[in-house]
């Protein structure tokens, strides 16, 4: 019977090597990576990798805990309900850009969830300066109502500060 | 029409990494092919296109039906494109892109904003188009097709953002 998916997450001090070092532990051992993704936050290293194959949390824990130890990182295993081959594709696209200040994404996500849009994908970042910060966020989703609620909602943000563009989008498939 | 949809080959099926050749018999089995073809994209996951490599037939014929996309778009109605050619291009966008051949991922690609191509219809006279947006993208896609190219091989970074379309 295949072992379920496991959610491994790590996250530290960035530096190279991280990923070479934990998926070559995890190959070693005939673990099966599903999906990944990694970023950086902040100057900070994260990534979450769907591993299954390699026992359950705790023996995963133990064979990167070298590795963990040696990169500095925290690691955290969850046994988790995932499946493959799950994709949805986005139909509408908004990025939110404004001087930065606190609320910015509780307010924006407040309105699109009332105007019937479920987020897929969510990237934010803080540009600009120290003194003079500037924030940005990219959220691309499927409007379940269509865009036009969505540009309604988001239309009094404008008297806010905030700027905000809702762009329809259609994947072509051939 | 009742006849079965033909297979579609899906990566990492090599023929899908082939030159195709060019079409020089157009006679009425190769009407017969596009027609059905069209009936094999008519039932599969909501495309707007298909090549003719995609079910195996190594020849550089493609359809483009820019009608179907979910909002309307300038289009130049069903076509049925052999030897197509681009002859000029324009301007760049980003747009997300999926593939009969290649199920449950979808992807952003650079494709040219504004074409024109060069082509023949089922009966070998020659046609001209151009074409912008969502049709300029799918033709490009289905042209890539026939020089064993898929969207894999052009995709860009998740966060590329030019300009959707």
């Amino acid at each position: 019977m295949t072992q379920p998916w496991l959610l491994l997450t790590l996250v530290g001090a960035d530096r190279p090597g991280i990923v070479a070092h934990v998926t070559r532990v995890l190959f070693g051992v005939g673990a099966e990576l599903g999906e990944t993704a990694m970023m950086r936050l902040g100057n900070q290293f994260a990534i979450m990798m769907m591993v299954r194959g390699a026992g359950n949390p705790e023996e995963v824990a133990g064979l990167l805990e070298s590795t963990r130890a040696e990169f500095g990182l925290k690691l955290h295993v969850d046994q988790i309900d995932a499946a493959l081959h799950q994709h949805r594709e986005p139909d509408v696209s908004v990025i939110v850009h404004s001087a930065d200040r606190s609320g910015i994404v509780s307010e924006v996500t407040a309105a699109l969830l009332e105007a019937g849009m479920n987020i897929l994908d969510l990237r934010s970042d803080v540009g600009g300066s120290s003194d003079k910060p500037i924030y940005i966020m990219q959220i691309d989703g499927e409007s379940s109502d269509g865009i036009e609620p969505i540009e309604q909602c988001v239309a009094r943000f404008a008297d806010q500060g905030l700027t905000v563009r809702v762009t329809p989008l259609e994947t072509m498939r051939g | 029409m009742s006849v079965e949809p033909l297979p579609i080959l899906t990566y990492p099926d090599e023929r899908l990494k082939t030159v195709c050749e060019p079409v020089e018999q157009f006679d009425p089995e190769l009407r017969e092919f596009a027609e059905h073809l069209q009936h094999t994209a008519d039932l599969g996951p909501s495309a707007v296109g298909i090549a003719a490599p995609q079910v195996g037939r190594m020849q550089r014929l493609c359809l483009v039906d820019a009608t179907r996309a979910k909002r309307p778009v300038d289009n130049n109605g069903p076509l049925v494109l052999v030897n197509p050619a681009i002859t000029n291009w324009k301007g760049f966008a980003v747009g997300r892109e999926g593939c009969l051949s290649i199920p449950d991922y979808t992807g952003k690609v650079i494709r040219a904003e504004t074409i024109e191509l060069t082509a023949q219809d089922l009966e070998g006279r020659t046609v001209t188009f151009k074409m912008k947006g969502f049709e300029a993208r799918i033709a490009q896609h289905e042209i890539d097709h026939l020089d064993g190219i898929l969207f894999l091989d052009r995709l860009v970074s998740r966060h590329a953002d030019l300009r959707e379309r």
